[in-house]
C-alpha cells in the first residue's frame, strides 16, 4: 500500500509580488520544484515564507507575477478547483474539531469530489492506515497529541490526491517528543515521489531530504541551491548569519 | 381568620388549584407550547438568516440585519406584540380569519429573532479564522466553509445562551393574551389569570407559574448540561503519543522516482 503520488506535478513560481498596504511582503519571488522534488523554503520570521505558500494556492491573490502547476498558469483558474489539487497543511493543523478523524477526511471527498459515503469512508480508512492512524479514526481531534493531528491534517490534503502538497511550518506547533514522526511521514512522501514545498525551521529535514532549499528574506528569495550548497557553501552573508544563529 | 392563613389561601388554595387544574393541562399546556415552540422555530430561522447577513461582506445585507436588531432588542415585547398583533389584524382577518395566534406567533418570532441573531453571529465570529482557511484550502468554497465548518462550531459555542432565549420566550408567550383569546385559545397564564379573577383568588395564577417554572427549570438544567459539556468535552480518552515509536519505514511504499 503506498501513497499515489502519480498525479503529482511540476511547480513554478514566477516574480510573485503581494503588498499589504505598504508592506511589501513578497518583492518578485521564484520557485521551481520539479515533478515529484521537494523544495524547502527557509529564512527568519517575517520573511514571507507562509505567504508565499499561500499564494501558491491563492489563499491570498499575489498582486502581480505568475504559479504554473505542470507548465501552465493557474491564475485565471477558479480557486475553489486549483486548492483541490494543491494540498495544504498548516502549522496549526486546522482539523474541524466538531467532526471525528474520519469525518474530518471524508468531508471534502463527499462534498467535493462526490464520492459516496462507503466510497469516502474507504478512501479515508486507507489514508489514515498510511499515517498509522487507523485507530483513531472516530476520536475527536482534540484527544489526539499534537502530533496524530497533524497526520490527520496530512491524511485530509493526500486523500484528495493533489498533485502539489504545501507544509507550513508543519511541525512548529508540536512539542518536541513529537515532532519526529510527523517529519518521518513527510520525508515518506517525499521519497514516494509527491512534488512539495515545505516552510521548515527544522534545517535538519531541509539539509536531509529536500531536493533544494530557497532562503527568504524580507520578500525575496535571496539564495537557492542543493542543500549542501545552502548549508555548506553559502555565499550571501545574511544567509550565513541566519544559517549561524539556527545551527 | 388570622392574616397568615388569609395569605396561605390566597395563594395556596388546593380546590382552587384543582378547579383550574384540568383547564390548564388540556389548553393552557398545550397553547403555550404552540406558542413557545412555533416561535423558537421561526425566531431561530429568521435568526440564523439575520446572523449570516450581519457578517456579510456586502453592506446592504448587514444594514438592513443592523436596524432591524436594534428596532427589536429596543421595544418593549409587550408593544411589538400589541402593533403586530392589532396592526396586522385587519389583514390576516383576510388570510387566516380571525384567529390571533398567527400573528402573535409571528410577533414573538421577530422579537426572539433580533436575540438569536445576535447569539448565533456571535458564535459564528468566535470560530477562529484558521478554520475558515483550512476549509478554504481543502477547495471548499466561501458558502461551503460556512456552513458545514464555521456555522456548525459557532452554533455550538453559543448553544447555552441560545437556550437561554427559548426560556425568555416560553414566559413571553404569556404577553399573547394582550390580542384577546377566545376559550379554547387560552394560554397558562390567561387560564390562572381568568381564574383569579373570577375567584378573587390567586392560587389558580400560582398554579400556572408552576407549570412555567415546569417548563423552564429543565431548560435551565439542560443550559448547565450543555454549557459543562462544551467547557469540558465528552468524557474522554487521554491522547497517547505513539509518535515515536510509529512504524512509518515501508508504510507508503518505495521510491517512486
Amino acid at each position: 500500500m503506498s501513497i499515489d503520488t502519480t498525479t503529482s506535478v511540476s511547480l513554478s513560481v514566477r516574480d510573485v509580488h503581494l503588498a499589504f498596504g505598504p508592506n511589501r511582503v513578497l518583492r518578485g519571488v521564484d520557485l521551481e520544484v520539479a515533478r515529484g522534488r521537494t523544495a524547502c523554503v527557509i529564512g527568519p520570521s517575517g520573511s514571507g515564507k507562509s505567504t508565499l505558500l499561500r499564494t501558491i494556492n491563492r489563499l491570498i491573490e499575489p498582486d502581480r507575477g505568475d504559479v504554473l502547476l505542470d507548465g501552465r498558469s493557474v491564475l485565471r483558474d477558479d480557486p475553489d478547483a486549483l486548492r483541490q489539487r494543491v494540498g495544504m497543511v498548516f502549522q496549526q493543523f486546522n482539523l474541524f474539531p466538531h467532526m471525528s478523524v474520519l469525518r474530518n477526511i471524508t468531508l471534502a471527498l463527499r462534498r467535493i469530489r462526490r464520492l459516496s459515503e462507503d466510497e469516502a469512508v474507504a478512501v479515508a480508512r486507507t489514508q489514515l492506515e498510511l499515517v498509522g492512524l487507523a485507530a483513531k479514526a472516530d476520536a475527536r481531534p482534540a484527544h489526539l497529541s499534537g502530533g496524530q493531528q497533524q497526520r490527520v491534517a496530512i491524511a485530509r490534503a493526500l486523500a484528495l490526491q493533489p498533485q502539489v502538497m504545501l507544509f507550513d511550518e508543519a511541525t512548529s506547533a508540536l512539542d518536541p517528543e513529537l515532532v519526529k514522526g510527523v517529519l518521518a511521514l513527510m520525508a515518506e512522501l517525499s521519497a514516494g515521489g509527491m512534488t512539495m514545498v515545505v516552510v521548515t525551521h527544522e534545517m535538519g529535514f531541509a539539509r536531509e531530504v529536500a531536493d533544494s532549499v530557497a532562503f527568504m528574506d524580507r520578500g525575496v528569495v535571496l539564495e537557492a541551491g542543493e542543500p549542501a550548497a545552502i548549508f555548506e557553501r553559502a555565499e550571501h552573508p545574511r544567509l550565513r548569519r541566519f544559517l549561524s544563529q539556527v545551527l | 381568620m388570622d392574616p397568615l392563613s388569609t395569605l396561605w389561601e390566597t395563594f395556596f388554595d388546593w380546590d382552587s388549584m384543582r378547579e383550574a387544574l384540568p383547564e390548564m393541562l388540556t389548553v393552557g399546556l398545550p397553547n403555550t407550547l404552540i406558542l413557545a415552540v412555533s416561535a423558537a422555530l421561526l425566531g431561530s430561522v429568521l435568526g440564523m438568516l439575520l446572523a449570516i447577513a450581519g457578517i456579510s461582506r456586502t453592506r446592504w445585507l448587514r444594514w438592513p440585519a443592523r436596524v432591524y436588531t436594534d428596532i427589536f432588542r429596543g421595544l418593549p415585547a409587550a408593544a411589538t406584540i400589541l402593533l403586530i398583533g392589532v396592526g396586522l389584524a385587519p389583514l390576516g382577518m383576510q388570510v387566516w380569519g380571525p384567529d390571533p395566534y398567527p400573528l402573535g406567533i409571528l410577533a414573538l418570532s421577530l422579537i426572539a429573532a433580533a436575540y438569536i441573531g445576535e447569539i448565533f453571529r456571535s458564535g459564528i465570529q468566535s470560530v477562529e479564522a484558521a478554520q475558515l482557511e483550512g476549509a478554504r484550502a481543502l477547495g471548499f468554497s466561501w458558502g461551503e466553509a460556512m456552513r458545514l465548518v464555521i456555522v456548525p462550531q459557532g452554533i455550538r459555542r453559543v448553544l447555552p445562551a441560545w437556550v437561554n432565549q427559548l426560556i425568555a420566550l416560553i414566559k413571553d408567550s404569556s404577553l399573547v393574551y394582550f390580542l384577546g383569546l377566545v376559550a379554547s385559545q387560552r394560554e397558562l397564564f390567561r387560564i390562572g389569570q381568568d381564574y383569579a379573577a373570577t375567584t378573587g383568588n390567586e392560587s389558580a395564577l400560582l398554579l400556572a407559574g408552576l407549570f412555567y417554572l415546569a417548563l423552564t427549570v429543565p431548560l435551565t438544567h439542560i443550559v448547565n448540561w450543555i454549557d459543562r459539556r462544551l467547557r469540558h468535552g465528552r468524557p474522554t480518552t487521554a491522547p497517547d503519543d505513539d509518535d515515536l515509536d510509529l512504524a512509518l519505514p515501508g508504510a507508503l511504499g518505495g521510491s517512486q522516482r
